[in-house]
């Protein structure tokens, strides 16, 4: 097997699969319990200072 | 002392072997570009050595940001905006006009074409990326730009490879890539200067003060990471002489073009949409005084966009010797990534949820507002443009320009120029800027610009498609290209006109900054007035009752 042969189906079988579970673990990992109240605070977090502008 | 003793000397060493380098030059080109570098090292040394620090007295002060780089960076990106649009203004003329060549080889279309692009995508949008992304990091961070000595670096170097890039193009150098023009010695400067903006970048984060990294950085991040990753894999070449501007690239064949589109697709993903997403995440909800809409909305906008784009460059290489399969999955991954673009746009237009009235009363805002519709719209034209059958018809046409400038004018040049007003009153202390209504008169001057563009340039691309695709009942085709290139003038007049208008608006732009920076505030009418009519301000007595309306 050439060494394209090889590395095409690892990109679409390994790879892919693993690039897939990264992708739902990171979207998955926003909507874990008790998640807003730490989006909630860090979407406030660019008016906490005050020698800002 | 000995450290500027040891900065200058290491200069003037680079001067002389930059010297060196120009006397050993085997074309102009080259010799050129080491004159300017050598140049530019002794100015570099001057400036270490006046601003020596013999008494070691000027430690800096932490309890204040870092903004004199921001403050170049504002300047730098005004006056690269308005001489990249003139460029492009100038090449537009030539393709209804060529006698505007000049019949000059240094002022032909093709070597001013590079000349306009890079302008306006590494000049301007660089220099934009460069000065928000210090200024917004050192705010979220609640800490002072680190290694501020690198982070000025940073700030000329770039300075130098636009310069380098810019006399390279006039002189004719070129590795015939698109966006990734410069030879090699100008690619491994700009390299140097990247993985220092990284550093600076990454080491501000490092010395946050606020534990949460604010989402604007992680687009900045990645912008800054894969921009460094698409430079120096489509960048590999081999020079043909270390004292020649001739290089040629490592890849040869389909590769080199599917290398080329890789990068240059996501010169677009990362660089001209993460890091001004990364402005929008910002400016928006700082300038709208509100919250981002949905924080985690931005964080899954962010792992998509960055999981799909690298995927989407193939679209550029539709019916070529490209395997079908790349092809097919390049059209693939261009259609999916219409979803995160729109859920990033929503993400910012409902920004303004519950302060819409800003759109009438606060032009930045209004100019945003613009910024992310014109987001939504080329992000919606180019995955249909990216499907194989649309393809067919769009390909090679105007369609792609008009495509193109949707996206730079609308998206990339309206956020720009609203982040530019919400900084320059903030970085010179100004009370507010010279002039709100003058910022109308640019947006209005930019929105017709863009339509005008826009337009021409789709009915300019369904023309040259349709017509080069006619075929007559004998099976030959029915026009000849130079045929199809009369049908389009009106067009292309059309198109300058738009481009004249933004320029304008540009010019208006840079009045405004300059005004403000020199600390002028000008008279004229507010935007808003609240109404007062005394007439019906008084109470109403008994007996005299009027019937309500």
């Amino acid at each position: 097997m050439s060494r394209y042969e090889l590395l095409r189906q690892f990109a679409d079988s390994w790879a892919l699969l693993g690039m897939c579970l990264l992708f739902l673990g990171f979207v998955g990992w926003t909507f874990r319990p008790g998640a807003r109240r730490h989006h909630d605070e860090a979407a406030q977090l660019i008016f906490r200072s005050d020698s800002d502008d | 002392m000995p450290a500027t003793l040891a900065k200058s000397g290491g200069l003037f060493l680079a001067m002389i072997i930059a010297l060196f380098g120009m006397a050993q030059a085997q074309d102009t080109a080259f010799a050129v570009h080491m004159g300017i570098m050598a140049l530019a090292a002794l100015i570099a040394a001057l400036a270490v050595m006046k601003g020596a620090d013999v008494a070691g007295q000027m430690g800096h002060d932490e309890s204040v940001y870092d903004d004199a780089p921001v403050r170049w960076g504002v300047i730098a990106t005004t006056f690269w905006g308005v001489v990249g649009l003139a460029a492009g203004l100038f090449i537009a003329l030539q393709l209804a006009y060529p006698v505007l060549n000049l019949g000059l080889e240094y002022t032909s279309f093709g070597r001013l074409r590079p000349l306009h692009t890079s302008a306006v995508i590494f000049a301007f949008g660089g220099n934009a990326l460069l000065c928000t992304s210090f200024f917004v990091v050192q705010r979220t961070c609640r800490a002072r730009l680190a290694f501020p000595g690198m982070a000025r670096f940073v700030f000329w170097g770039y300075q130098l490879f636009i310069v380098l890039a810019a006399t390279g193009y006039l002189l004719g150098v070129t590795e015939a890539k698109e966006y990734a023009e410069p030879e090699w010695y100008v690619d491994l400067w700009l390299t140097v200067v990247w993985v220092a903006y990284l550093i600076v970048f990454g080491g501000t984060i490092i010395k946050r003060r606020e534990p949460h990294i604010y989402v604007a950085n992680w687009f900045y991040l990645a912008f800054i990471i894969t921009v460094a990753m698409l430079h120096i894999v489509n960048n590999l070449s081999l020079p043909v002489s270390l004292a020649g501007s001739k290089s040629y690239s490592a890849f040869a064949g389909v590769q080199d073009a599917l290398t080329q589109w890789w990068y240059g697709h996501n010169a677009v993903g990362f660089f001209l949409t993460a890091g001004f997403l990364a402005m929008m995440y910002y400016f928006v909800p700082k300038q709208a005084e509100r919250p981002v809409y949905s924080y985690r909305l931005s964080i899954i906008h962010f792992w998509s966009l960055i999981f799909l784009y690298i995927w989407a460059g193939p679209h550029h290489l539709h019916y070529t010797s490209l395997p079908d399969w790349a092809q097919s999955l390049g059209m693939v991954f261009s259609v999916m990534l219409w979803m995160p673009s729109w859920g990033g746009m929503i993400n910012g237009l409902m920004t303004l949820n519950g302060a819409w009235e800003k759109i009438r009363t606060d032009p930045i805002i209004r100019m945003m507002v613009l910024a992310l519709a014109f987001y939504g719209m080329s992000t919606f034209e180019g995955p249909m443009m990216s499907i194989k059958s649309v393809n067919s018809l769009s390909h090679y046409t105007d369609w792609t320009i008009g495509h193109v400038h949707s996206g730079a004018l609308g998206w990339n040049g309206m956020i720009t120029f609203a982040c530019m007003y919400y900084l320059a009153p903030r970085l010179w202390n100004r009370q507010r800027l010279y002039s709100l209504r003058l910022i109308n008169a640019h947006f209005w001057l930019a929105t017709a610009g863009i339509v005008f563009y826009t337009a021409s340039m789709w009915v300019a691309g369904l023309t040259q498609g349709l017509m080069w695709r006619e075929y007559g009942a004998d099976g030959y085709l029915v026009n000849s290209f130079a045929e199809t290139v009369a049908a389009i003038r009106p067009m292309f007049l059309l198109r300058a006109f738009g481009g004249g208008l933004y320029l304008a608006g540009a010019l208006v732009f840079a009045w405004n900054i300059a005004m403000t920076i020199a600390g002028r505030i000008r008279a004229e009418k507010p935007m808003t007035e609240t109404p007062y009519n005394p007439a019906a301000d008084r109470p109403l007595p008994a007996g005299n009752l009027q019937p309500a309306e």
